[in-house]
């Protein structure tokens, strides 16, 4: 049959220096590095900020101290104990898991639809889960589950609302990019209202004062447990996963008929990135409410940092993510003391104006 | 070679290829040509597999294309759809290397010999120096090289182009064109220009709402009475230094075709 349609044996000797891929590549590690270390400072950093300020000395040590026993005389108090390892730190990883999932999901769903204004509650996710939380805070909905009651039941809202939306946009086998917008919209809609009409329905204003509180986000309900182990580990599945499929993502952000050419098939692509996303973003909202630009705005940035490339803008988008909601939530906690602000608050005043440097950004550049 | 045969398809109940059979041989240029609406790039689609034939079959070097996973695919067929990249930042390089996935493992990551492959793809259509720039900021000819030079970099034996020439301006449909053809490899191409396509391809084949009503060498396809039947437009055609070309001329189109005489020179 035919020749191939690259000719190796020419005569000129390809120095792939070139392409210019090599400073990319130096730029992403460089990167990756100093926003891990940058991470690392600001777990410290930030168990030490709130109402008891501790150092971060004090901090490190008694983390330390937790972890692997040194340092073995106690320098610090036992209230400072209990604040950094029983409150505060997993508050903060609580926070940094959050907000790296919310980046990294945000991120898929951007090159999914192919739209930058994509973001982790595009697909309604997030009013089931709020729905589920408002008949368990209003109405003692699945209360039999015990303590994480509220938690089980945002999750359940929130499988049930992606499953809705999976299953309208789905027709002849296929999910499209358009359907699945569209679908999510009007599943969010739908659902919202049933929050407002839980919330009117209820008597409680006291409920209807917690369930505010969590629609706005809040990472108040961190603490050690099975909770924080289940978001801990579908955050880490889901970066990982995400940075192996970097490829057919970079593909699928181009076109559905571009990813079928390079050996992708789109259909059967989305349909697992839609169960993986939905999964997280279920988990992520069941432990800390809907906390929002996070997702819509990290991976615009990352981008312009390291590139499009999705097997290096991920890693550096979950950084990003992480130390951003570690400072929101900061923030949150100081700004009124002793109140506590939500932290959707603080996301959103941040994120806002991000948001409008990228498009007028993005308008120079087009026109 | 690519050979198709009764192949049909129908977007629900509109039947837009009835009964197409046809063979892409290897070293030939084959143009797909039609009016607006005739199918030809739904049968492209039906030959790189995008879309399954409600009835028929496509086969690739011998191998039925319902045998091959998209993969396997894109490793015989590398094709230039018409998608442009949108919004993407990704720089020409990168672009370039992502014809080399359907080589690599999951897992894998693109390595020097890839990036070598880039190289030499890029340098073949001499887009070598837009290599560290933004994809984005190319024009429209500058895009089509890389495409065609991602497609390259497949290692693919068949080339497939929907409407490459689109958008641009004269200069660069023939630029992309000529360097297509010089590629010496088997080329599928849909073209919307039927002086282009008289001038670059080999074999043409003529579709008419979905039905094949012409194939074989170019000169004997474009054919006045067949081309203004077809389109329902007047044409004469010329031959001008080995060339052929045709001239249109609306107004003749109006007239029923007994009117007038085949122009045929």
């Amino acid at each position: 049959m035919a020749g191939r349609l690259v000719d190796e044996g020419r005569t000129l000797q390809p120095r792939v220096s070139d392409l210019g891929l090599s400073g990319q590549r130096r730029r992403a590690t460089a990167w990756v590095t100093g926003l891990g270390v940058l991470l690392l400072l600001s777990v410290v950093l930030g168990v030490g900020v709130g109402a008891v300020a501790i150092s971060p000395g004090a901090v490190a040590q008694i983390i330390g101290h937790h972890l692997f026993g040194a340092p073995g005389t106690i320098t610090w108090s036992l209230p400072q104990d209990a604040i950094v390892w029983q409150v505060r730190l997993p508050r903060v990883l609580l926070g940094a898991c959050v907000g790296a999932g919310l980046a990294v999901c945000g991120m898929a769903l951007q090159a999914m639809v192919r739209n930058m204004l994509a973001d982790p509650y595009l697909l309604g996710i997030n009013s089931g889960a709020s729905s589920g939380a408002a008949a368990a805070i209003l109405f003692g909905f699945g209360a039999g589950f015990g303590e994480n009651a509220l938690s089980l039941t945002a999750f359940l809202g929130a499988l049930a609302a992606s499953f809705l939306v999976f299953l309208i946009a789905r027709s002849a086998g296929r999910v499209t990019s358009v359907r699945l917008l569209l679908a999510g919209v009007a599943v969010g809609y739908a659902l919202y209202a049933l929050t407002s009409f839980l919330i009117f329905a209820s008597d409680s204003a006291e409920g209807a004062r917690s369930v505010m509180f969590w629609l706005l986000g809040s990472l108040g309900l961190a603490r050690w447990g099975t909770s924080l182990a289940v978001v801990g580990t579908v955050v880490m599945l889901t970066v990982g996963l995400l940075i192996i499929w970097g490829r057919r993502l970079d593909a699928l952000a181009i076109g559905d008929e571009t990813a079928h050419t390079l050996g992708i098939s789109p259909d059967r692509f989305r349909t697992r990135l839609l169960v993986l996303v939905s999964l997280c973003i279920g988990v992520l909202v069941a432990a800390s409410g809907s906390i929002g630009f996070v997702g819509l705005v990290i991976p615009h940035i990352a981008r312009r940092l390291v590139g499009a490339t999705h097997a290096r803008a991920v890693p550096v988008a979950a950084l990003l993510g992480a130390i951003f909601l570690i400072w929101a939530d900061a923030i949150s906690r100081t700004l009124l003391q002793p109140q506590e602000l939500p932290i959707g608050i603080i996301t959103s005043l941040v994120g806002a104006p991000f948001l409008l440097v990228l498009i007028r950004r993005l308008h120079a550049t087009s026109a | 070679m690519i050979s198709a045969s009764g192949l049909s398809f129908a977007y629900g109940r509109s039947e837009v290829v009835r009964d197409v059979s046809l063979s892409a041989r290897s070293g030939r240029v084959l143009g797909l040509i039609g009016p607006n609406g005739s199918g030809k790039t739904t049968l492209l689609r039906l030959l790189y597999g995008s879309l399954r034939p409600a009835s028929g079959t496509v086969s690739v070097d011998g191998t039925p294309l319902e045998q091959l996973n998209a993969r396997q695919t894109a490793q015989h067929l590398a094709v230039v759809v018409q998608e442009n990249g949108g919004e993407t930042t990704m720089t020409v390089a990168e672009m370039v290397l992502l014809g080399r996935g359907p080589h690599l493992g999951t897992f894998a990551r693109t390595s020097t010999a890839d990036e070598e492959i880039a190289w030499t793809s890029l340098q073949r259509v001499g887009a070598l120096h837009l290599a560290p720039r933004s994809f984005a900021g190319l024009s429209g000819g500058e895009k089509q090289r890389v495409l065609i030079a991602r497609a390259l970099a497949q290692q693919a034996t068949h080339l497939l182009l929907d409407e490459p020439t689109n958008h641009l301006d004269i200069r660069y449909q023939h630029e992309i064109l000529a360097l297509v053809r010089d590629l010496g490899t088997s080329v599928v191409v849909v073209l919307h220009d039927l002086n282009l396509a008289a001038r670059y391809c080999d074999d043409l084949v003529l579709l008419e709402h979905g039905r094949l009503v012409g194939q074989g060498p170019a000169e004997e396809v474009i054919r006045g009475d067949l081309i203004e039947r077809v389109y329902g437009i007047g044409v004469e055609r010329i031959e001008h230094n080995g060339q052929v070309h045709l001239l249109f001329n609306p107004q003749i189109g109006e007239r029923s075709s007994e009117e007038f005489s085949t122009s045929t020179p």
